[in-house]
């Protein structure tokens, strides 16, 4: 809840997969790397057309001879022509390639989809082959296999592609274990569907495009090994290859060194046109079919003069605008948002999802997302001006005069650290103290919010501890500086209801003691009946009443706020049961 | 954590154990013409037969395996059949040239894929595109090419670096560190790619975390949410990137030392596989294999310091 | 007929490892009743759900439905076969992204064989329009949906295969406080007119007492308190429930100040 809203807007569906392609094809890099791809690929196979000469044919006088006559890029070590070589040598390596990206394709994947869904002794047996195979250097296994595999290089590649296929299986695996817990895939088991068709219907869809992805690299990997290999000779002399060339080239590098250029661009511009393009179906997957590009003129907020405030007011927002960049122009979030805490006063900021609640708060703490932006209006802070664009005045007060208590406790902790240095660190910064000291005060305050054994805790991982714990350990790093005023977003939301009960009574209890003021976001009308002064509801980005909480449940101003407490289940009759006469559903 | 490392390194000689079998399956299997091979063309029959009782091919596989196996597990890794020294001895001299040119090329392209994985993810922009171009270019150009054109460049036209060759560090450390400029320029140039762009992300997604704006919101200052925190929590996924380009560096040198001339593990393989020098190539695959496993017990172990959950289970 | 049961657990139990998650549970569901199962997190409400949709283990304990034991019998191999769906949580996680509306609803008709596609497809619309959608919702994806619409679609889904009983775990608790009880109205509303069960599973005794039958209240894996709605929920006998009713902070700043007071007070003798 504490996120923008993404929902978008409905639209025709019916060609979502043309949409796709089309999208990946009209970015440059995708349309580019496609192009390119389509004529190495075309080229390879129309060779026989393309190429004037028999790639084997030597003409004895032109070896290492320089371009022209007939041969347009030259001849080589032997006196072969160099372009003919090279687009018959496209075919040969794409044939590699092919084999490799099959083979790793169909092992990995299908290895990956069975041993994600199933899991247990198949999934640890699967990757424990797979990590086995991750762990050899595939060239050097090629190399020591040759004389069993013989000179077909395809064989080879054949069996690098079953090296590769851990590369497949690992991304199934992992996707699949991304979805296989997905609510729709017990759904479809409520059905009656077989794993099969679950496996096959659900789950591939969902790691096709990833697939693809991997299959693009996977070949470009190919295609620079089987260079690799035909380089150090292990190929086919007999057929001319880029590796092969490339070969031919090094043995004369001193005669004719320009030779080594044009097969090392062949594999060079392919394998990128490979990576391009992968590139590009992962930048329109991560977009989410959305080309969002910053607005390029900022509009600047407005640097009016500052209205005077009365000494009581601490904070005092007004005509507060938050957007994001969206495909045209800033979307805004928050549409002018004015509103007011005095010291010690509690005020709750209530609304639905996509309200704008969770933005107010964060624009005022100064720690919008990545590519939020306050576009006007003024937030002071005891006197101080914290809109200003760079920032500088709120991050001063973070953290010792402004305090923030998160919706997610277990989210909101550092997995890596312990909780004591997460209380000690930010403690030694801001108040500048000793860590004796600042460990000291980390274990009066984690005794005070309660928790039954501080040393523990403190000593404790996040991940050794309860959601309703954290969420305390949270509260007493948010107090630790006994800030004036705290911004609480949620702080209940994610707990049990009788863990909630507890955490509004300690927050009840701080703000009383350190007489804090506090801005406390919420959904709820019950923690706002509970734990409120005044209330500010929100709807769309905008507030449509501040009220007192006596007012608002007793008689309130606007509509939206009266159909939002109409909705609130009250404790009315309950329903009294009837047997049916017709059982079960007959539709 | 002590049960764990134990786990990796039970792990580690069960892949050893059986990669050693389908190496030593696959490379004895398929002897049928090593004789022939060593001999050359105009040997006799008779001649390849004796050989081949010489070598011990005559006898079951099985047998042969389980002589290897007695020999190999005291560090016996039997004589080369093609050079006048043992294995054992081969590998003793090549591995140290292998392993720091590696070592070097890894040390080299952590530190290099850090900093542009972090300042890509920070800063975004410019450092952003130049990590895409360099990670395309390095991704798409064969190492050994791009070796080629450093030859050609630097000793051929510019005549700054010897174009092949390796000076021992005992003989010359100023010889040894010229001699292997080029080669690890080589190597690094093809894997910075793929391993800055994981950093980046493994650091972008850690600073996307809700923690960050907690520790943001506490007044911890920005140099420590990224160096400290967020750095922390991208290691795993580091790490595994390194271990990943360790085991692919180690079969780029077989490439590169060709090009360069260095007297490697790699041209060593080379030239036993062209030649069919069986013993060579079974001594290569495991010593590598324990190289492999201990690294990556390494690497597991800075995971699990950087992991506090690993580290209890 | 006023005594017929419609399901019946008896002594069921579930462990996860070491960890007993249901303690000896007995529960039964009448014909076209709802009864609620309320508790916090990790408290078994869900293992139960998942074990009578078969989705999920039973160590031990029979679950009689429709003189079938279903218990640990996956819902492809039961008798009654598609008699029991369900309604899950998160609406978002609930739908197939990569699917469009009309394959989600159609694929469990199709897939049992029950009708051709044709037929499948002309059903859709009736079951959008009785969870009050528009019919051209059949060929969007669920993402272009608000939560409360793709809920309606989970709910069109269950209903696709005309069930006894649906299982609807944490319907509401994902959407927003209006488009709750627009959803909780919709479920009351198809009881109605089908006769249809619910085991309605929730944290929120609000939405539990608003929708049911009777209610069952659950703690570490045992059944506390089972009882007509009235009772459970307004005059609760056992301590658990009166600490979670009490918890729960009401929107009236007189009766939550007295409720909280009341809380403390109970906090206190425990």
């Amino acid at each position: 809840m504490s996120d923008i809203n993404t929902a978008q807007p409905p639209m025709p569906a019916a060609s979502q997969r043309r949409h796709f392609v089309r999208s990946v094809l009209t970015n440059p890099t995708g349309l580019v790397a496609s192009l390119a791809l389509l004529i190495v690929i075309a080229s390879a196979i129309f060779a026989p057309l393309l190429a004037p000469n028999d790639p084997s044919a030597v003409q004895i006088f032109k070896v290492n001879a320089v371009a022209g006559d007939g041969y347009l890029l030259g001849g080589d070590g032997s006196g072969r022509d160099i372009w003919s070589r090279l687009v018959h040598g496209g075919r040969n390596t794409f044939l590699g390639a092919l084999i490799t990206v099959v083979i790793a394709a169909s092992i990995g994947v299908t290895a990956g989809l069975f041993a994600g869904f199933y899991g247990r002794k198949l999934d640890l047996v699967a990757r424990w082959i797979s990590d086995g195979i991750m762990a050899l250097p595939a060239l050097i296994v090629l190399l020591a296999f040759y004389q069993a595999l013989g000179a077909s290089i395809y064989l080879s590649m054949a069996v690098f592609g079953v090296m590769l296929s851990p590369g497949f299986f690992r991304l199934t695996r992992n996707l699949v274990n991304g979805v296989k817990h997905e609510l729709y895939i017990d759904a479809a088991r409520v059905s009656g569907l077989s794993d099969l068709r679950i496996i096959t219907r659900h789950i591939l869809l969902s790691v096709r495009a990833p697939v693809v992805i991997q299959t693009s690299i996977v070949a470009g990997i190919a295609i620079v090994v089987q260079s690799g290999l035909e380089f150090l000779g292990l190929g086919d002399p007999s057929t001319p290859t880029w590796g092969g060339m490339l070969q031919d080239a090094f043995s004369n590098i001193y005669v004719s060194p320009q030779a080594i250029l044009w097969p090392g661009l062949a594999i060079t511009a392919t394998v990128a046109s490979l990576v391009l393009l992968a590139n590009a179906i992962r930048d329109r997957m991560q977009q989410g079919g959305v080309q969002v590009r910053a607005p390029k003129v900022l509009p600047l907020a407005a640097s009016e003069p500052l209205p005077p405030t009365t000494s009581d007011m601490l904070l005092d927002v007004r005509d507060l605008v938050v957007a994001y960049p969206a495909n045209d122009g800033w979307r805004e979030v928050v549409k002018g948002v004015s509103l007011s805490l005095k010291r010690g006063e509690v005020l709750g900021l209530v609304g639905e999802s996509g309200s704008g609640k969770s933005q107010t708060a964060f624009a005022i703490l100064g720690l919008l997302s990545p590519g939020g932006r306050v576009l006007s209006g003024s937030i002071r802070f005891d006197g101080i001006d914290l809109g200003k664009p760079s920032g500088d005045e709120v991050r001063a007060l973070r953290g010792k005069r402004i305090a923030y208590v998160p919706q997610e406790p277990m989210a909101n902790l550092d997995p890596a650290f312990r909780i004591g240095f997460q209380l000690v660190e930010p403690m030694m910064t801001v108040l500048g103290i000793s860590r004796a000291e600042a460990t000291r005060r980390a274990l009066k305050l984690l005794a005070r919010v309660k928790l039954p054994d501080p040393e523990r805790v403190f000593r404790a991982y996040p991940h050794e501890i309860s959601g309703g714990m954290a969420q305390r350990v949270l509260i007493a790093g948010a107090v630790a500086c006994s800030p004036d005023l705290l911004i609480a977003d949620e702080p209940t939301t994610a707990l049990d209801v009788t863990v909630q009960a507890e955490v509004l009574d300690l927050l009840r209890d701080l703000q009383k003691e350190f007489n804090m003021a506090v801005m406390l976001v919420t959904h709820n009308f019950g923690v706002v009946a509970d734990s409120c002064d005044r209330v500010a509801v929100m709807k769309d980005g905008r507030i449509v009443e501040i009220n007192t909480v006596a007012d608002l449940f007793a008689a309130p101003s606007h509509d939206y706020t009266r159909m939002l407490l109409d909705s609130v289940l009250e404790a009315g009759r309950t329903r009294t049961y009837r047997p049916p006469m017709t059982e079960g559903m007959r539709a | 954590m002590i049960r764990y490392l134990l786990k990796r390194v039970a792990s580690g000689i069960a892949l050893l154990c059986l990669v050693s079998t389908i190496t030593f399956m696959m490379v004895f299997g398929a002897t049928g013409n090593v004789a022939r091979n060593i001999l050359g063309e105009n040997a006799t029959a008779d001649q390849v037969t004796a050989l081949n009782s010489r070598l011990g091919l005559d006898r079951p596989l099985m047998v042969q395996f389980g002589d290897w196996v007695s020999h190999a597990v005291r560090g016996d890794l039997g004589p080369s059949w093609t050079m006048s020294e043992s294995v054992a001895s081969a590998l003793a001299s090549r591995l140290p040239v292998t392993l720091s040119m590696v070592t070097i090329a890894v040390a080299m392209m952590a530190l290099l894929s850090a900093m542009l994985g972090i300042a890509a993810a920070v800063r975004g922009g410019w450092a952003d595109r130049a990590i895409q171009i360099v990670s395309v270019a390095g991704f798409a150009m064969p190492n050994f090419w791009l070796g080629l054109l450093l030859v050609l460049t630097f000793s051929v036209k510019l005549g700054l670096l010897p174009a092949t060759g390796y000076v021992s560090f005992s003989a010359s450390p100023s010889a040894w560190a010229a001699s292997l400029v080029l080669p690890v320029t080589a190597l690094v140039l093809s894997g910075i790619a793929s391993a800055s762009q994981q950093i980046r992300g493994a650091v972008i997604d850690a600073l996307k975390q809700d923690y960050v704006r907690t520790l943001r919101a506490r007044g911890v200052s920005p140099r420590s949410v990224l160096y400290r925190h967020a750095l922390r929590n991208a290691m795993p996924a580091a790490l595994t990137v390194l271990s990943v380009q360790f085991i692919a560096l180690l079969g780029g040198a077989a490439v590169i030392e060709r090009v360069f001339a260095i007297p490697g593990m790699g041209s060593l393989t080379v030239s036993a596989a062209l030649i069919g020098d069986v013993p060579v190539l079974m001594g290569v695959v495991v010593t590598l294999i324990i190289v492999v496993v201990l690294v990556n017990i390494l690497i597991d172990f800075l995971n699990a310091w950087a992991n506090p959950k690993v580290r209890m289970s | 007929m006023n005594d017929r049961i419609l399901v019946d657990c008896r002594d069921v139990n579930v462990h996860f490892g070491a960890h007993h998650v249901l303690k000896h549970v007995n529960l039964t569901i009448r014909p076209g009743e709802t009864v609620g199962l309320v508790g916090e997190s990790g408290s078994g409400k869900t293992t139960l759900g998942r074990a009578i949709l078969g989705i999920g283990p039973v160590s031990s304990g029979e679950i009689w439905f429709d003189g079938e034991n279903i218990a640990g019998v996956p819902p492809r191999s039961r008798k009654g076969q598609a008699a029991i769906q369900a309604v899950f949580q998160d609406p978002y996680s609930s739908l197939n992204p990569s699917m469009t509306i009309e394959d989600i609803l159609t694929e469990p008709i199709v897939a049992r064989g029950l009708a051709s596609r044709a037929d499948a497809s002309r059903q859709v619309r009736k079951l959008l329009d009785q969870v009050a959608l528009p019919s051209d919702a059949a060929e969007r994806f669920a993402r272009e949906f608000s939560g409360g619409q793709r809920q309606r679609i989970a709910i069109a889904r269950a209903l696709a295969l005309s069930p006894r009983l649906i299982v609807c775990d944490e319907p509401v608790s994902a959407l927003d406080l209006s488009t709750q009880s627009r959803v909780m109205d919709l479920f009351i509303e198809i009881q109605e007119r089908t006769g249809v069960a619910y085991l309605f599973v929730s944290h929120d005794l609000a939405a539990v007492r608003h929708i049911s039958h009777r209610v069952a209240v659950m703690r570490f894996g045992e059944i506390v308190e089972f009882g007509e709605c009235d009772q459970v929920t307004a005059r609760p006998a056992h301590d658990y429930t009166k600490r979670l009713l009490l918890a729960a902070p009401v929107a009236d700043p007189a009766r939550q100040a007295e409720r909280r007071a009341a809380f403390r007070a109970l906090a206190m003798t425990a």
